[in-house]
């Protein structure tokens, strides 16, 4: 008691109010949705957020470093749809699964030799790489749009996968949280990511291996990409690279930005992302429980982003040192 | 085929002239007998069977091949759809390349990939390039957009076909479907679907709010739901053409509402997500799901069949793009300034269910992609 309440507005953090926020809808939500409060709602917000989740991971790596990967979106729906057109052709399994591994890993590769070694602002390499991934593929080859899941493939038998009534993709985003979690905060290639992300210049002076790790980044995130890609494909029997054109890249940076995970790198982890999801996911579920149309849900989602990223502006100013160089 | 019928008309008008010939001679020959006046009677005959000698040769020309070849030889046709990637547009494109290929036309598409701008974009270089199309073929996104630029196509004497998703624009004619009758279709589709010892609740999983295939298709369901009052909608969430959207809200919705009976998703394109999330509810067999598609055999046709979607209420591709050839032929040779007339072509729709399913039902895109090819 008797603290300064500018002391108490401080340790407000952007997490913390989107929890705050999160937490107030979903009370709001349980007194007065009928229905919210169920076990199978409330398991259909986690499923529904899931794949969201996923990308957002991945993109959390890549923020957290001081990069942005615009590509995430094009990756998963290119990379999937390619593998399930090469099965579809009649390609074996296994020389499929190869071969767009590879591809997945080289574009990942290559956008992140860009930003490391070339010097190429993040924004531009994978903005474009995205561009081209979606275009290459969309041309040379797959012949339409969707691209339907073989019959009894895995992929289609892994989307019907419950375990105590809960669907796969819950448990693949709680196991991928937790080894991103691992990952930034256990290993030390984690640590050096805040570190990069923080000062890379600073970073590279006491020897950390900038670049590699930049590469690297930009790798795992399109492998999340894939993955994601993967799950979608398992629950809907076929993938829509028309999925390139929706907001779900602006989700993704949504998901992630909400929860707390500044842009200007070096914050934030797999809490911040889950907390970001949880808004979001509960978010889309009252509204869509309320009937609420899509062009009001859209400006209530993008309000609340702007609000989001007003307030981190005002709590976390940038660093003037820092946010001269690699900023986006 | 053609060619023989032709032919065979052809031989059949040099039959008549020369009968008519005939005919001539013996009235000649008839009045020779009765009065005296030979000579006239002679010179008529032999100028009237000059006259008819001379434009036989002619005559026997059907004008219609140089006309029509005037008219359509070197036109382009530019098809400007949402996108290229879906089946539909394959669709129209593989019976319209062939078609504008055999009158000697140049046929070419723009692919916007379901992109506004884009499309805005390839309609004004169309309109002001040097080679302008001599038809525009477009898809509208939305009801408004580019209404102001297809007006300065046919200012610019372009004729401009609308297909498939109306708009606020006179166009020289639209072809495609009503798409409130299709509503009409599908609500029709879902009652029966449902049945009289059913909840009557059902679902809809909209488009969008500004495409007119969504608004009219609503419009056309509500129609028919006013007629059975004791039917409910309870939930009209919009997918915005996303799949993954569709099958987030209709899980909801089956949450919501357990005992729904029936579902219209308002596009094959995304219907697979609200036919996963009623396979994740386990409810294939208390949920008839409605959609509507192109009637592509992989889209439509084999989804009826193993039970995913309970009826679709689908397009005639090859008669809508068939009708496209036919109003293409005949602006071209109406020698009509763009923006006369515009005609709806309305293409027969059915709502199609696993107990009237036929082979033919449904088209096939490889099938058809390979024949234009």
């Amino acid at each position: 008691m008797g603290e300064d309440p500018w002391t108490f507005l401080r340790t407000l953090n952007q997490e913390r109010i989107v929890l705050v926020v999160a937490v107030l809808i979903f009370g709001v939500a349980a007194l007065g949705l009928p229905g919210f409060l169920t076990a199978a709602n409330l398991i259909a917000i986690v499923r529904s957020i899931a794949v969201l989740g996923i990308l957002a991971l991945g993109m959390a790596v890549v923020i957290i470093g001081r990069g942005i990967d615009l590509s995430m979106v094009a990756v998963m729906a290119m990379s999937v749809a390619w593998y399930l057109q090469l099965l579809g052709d009649g390609m074996a399994d296994q020389a499929a699964l190869a071969l767009v591994l590879g591809g997945v890993l080289a574009i990942g590769f290559m956008q992140g030799f860009l930003v490391a070694y070339a010097d190429v602002p993040a924004i531009f390499v994978t903005l474009a790489g995205g561009s081209f991934v979606f275009g290459y593929v969309r041309s040379q080859l797959i012949p339409s749009d969707a691209v339907p899941v073989p019959d009894g493939h895995w992929v289609e038998v892994m989307g019907g996968l419950r375990y105590l009534g809960v669907p796969i993709e819950v448990y693949i985003f709680a196991a991928l949280s937790g080894a991103v979690f691992l990952f930034l905060r256990f290993t030390k290639w984690g640590r050096y990511v805040f570190y990069a992300g923080d000062n890379p210049v600073a970073a590279r002076n006491i020897g950390i291996p900038v670049r590699p790790m930049l590469v690297l980044r930009y790798v795992l995130s399109a492998l999340t990409a894939f993955a994601a890609g993967l799950l979608t494909a398992a629950s809907l029997h076929s993938i829509n690279t028309r999925v390139v054109n929706s907001t779900l890249l602006y989700d993704i940076v949504l998901v992630a930005v909400i929860g707390g995970i500044g842009l200007s790198g070096g914050k934030g982890g797999v809490r911040n992302v889950l907390v970001g999801a949880a808004l979001i996911g509960l978010m889309l579920n009252a509204m869509t429980i309320m009937d609420i149309p899509l062009l009001y849900q859209n400006l209530i989602k993008s309000t609340i982003l702007l609000f989001a990223i007003i307030v981190d502006g005002l709590l976390n100013p940038r660093d003037e040192q820092t946010a001269q160089q690699g900023d986006i | 085929m053609a060619f023989s019928t032709r032919a065979t008309n052809r031989r059949h008008s040099r039959a008549t002239f020369e009968y008519h010939t005939i005919n001539q001679k013996t009235q000649i020959e008839k009045g020779e007998d009765k009065d005296m006046k030979p000579m006239k009677a002679i010179l008529m005959a032999a100028v009237m069977s000059v006259a008819t000698f001379a434009a036989l040769p002619a005559s026997a020309q059907d004008p219609g091949p140089a006309a029509y070849a005037k008219a359509l030889s070197g036109k382009r046709i530019l098809m400007v759809p949402m996108a290229m990637g879906f089946d539909l547009a394959q669709g129209w494109a593989a019976i319209l390349k062939r078609e504008v290929g055999a009158f000697g036309g140049v046929f070419e598409t723009r692919d916007p990939n379901w992109s506004v701008e884009a499309g805005a974009q390839a309609l004004t270089e169309a309109i002001s390039s040097d080679q302008k199309p001599d038809v525009l073929i477009v898809m509208s996104p939305d009801l408004n957009s580019y209404s102001k630029l297809l007006k300065r196509a046919q200012k610019a004497g372009i004729y401009v076909l609308l297909i498939d998703n109306p708009a606020n624009f006179n166009a020289d004619a639209y072809l495609g479907s009503d798409w409130t009758e299709l509503g009409r279709l599908e609500a029709e589709a879902v009652v029966k679907g449902c049945g009289e010892n059913s909840s009557k609740k059902i679902g809809l999983v909209q488009g969008d709010e500004v495409n007119a295939t969504s608004l009219f298709q609503y419009a056309g369901i509500m129609d028919v739901l006013s007629k059975h009052p004791d039917f409910e909608v309870v939930a009209k969430p919009d997918s915005n053409w996303d799949a993954t959207t569709s099958r987030n809200v209709t899980t909801t919705m089956l949450q919501q509402h357990p005992d729904i009976c029936g579902i219209i998703d308002f596009w094959d394109g995304d219907a697979t997500g609200a036919s996963a999330a009623i396979r994740d509810a386990g409810k294939q067999d208390q949920v008839f799901l409605v959609t509507t598609g192109g009637g592509e055999k992989t889209a439509d046709c084999d989804k009826i069949e193993d039970g995913t979607y309970g009826a679709v209420v689908m397009t005639e591709l090859a008669q809508e793009s068939y009708n496209m050839v036919t109003i293409i032929k005949y602006l071209l040779q109406s020698g009509q300034p763009a923006g006369t007339s515009s005609p709806y072509i309305y293409t027969l729709l059915r709502a199609t269910t696993k107990a009237d399913l036929r082979p033919d039902s449904c088209w096939d895109l490889k099938a058809l992609q390979a024949m234009a090819n």
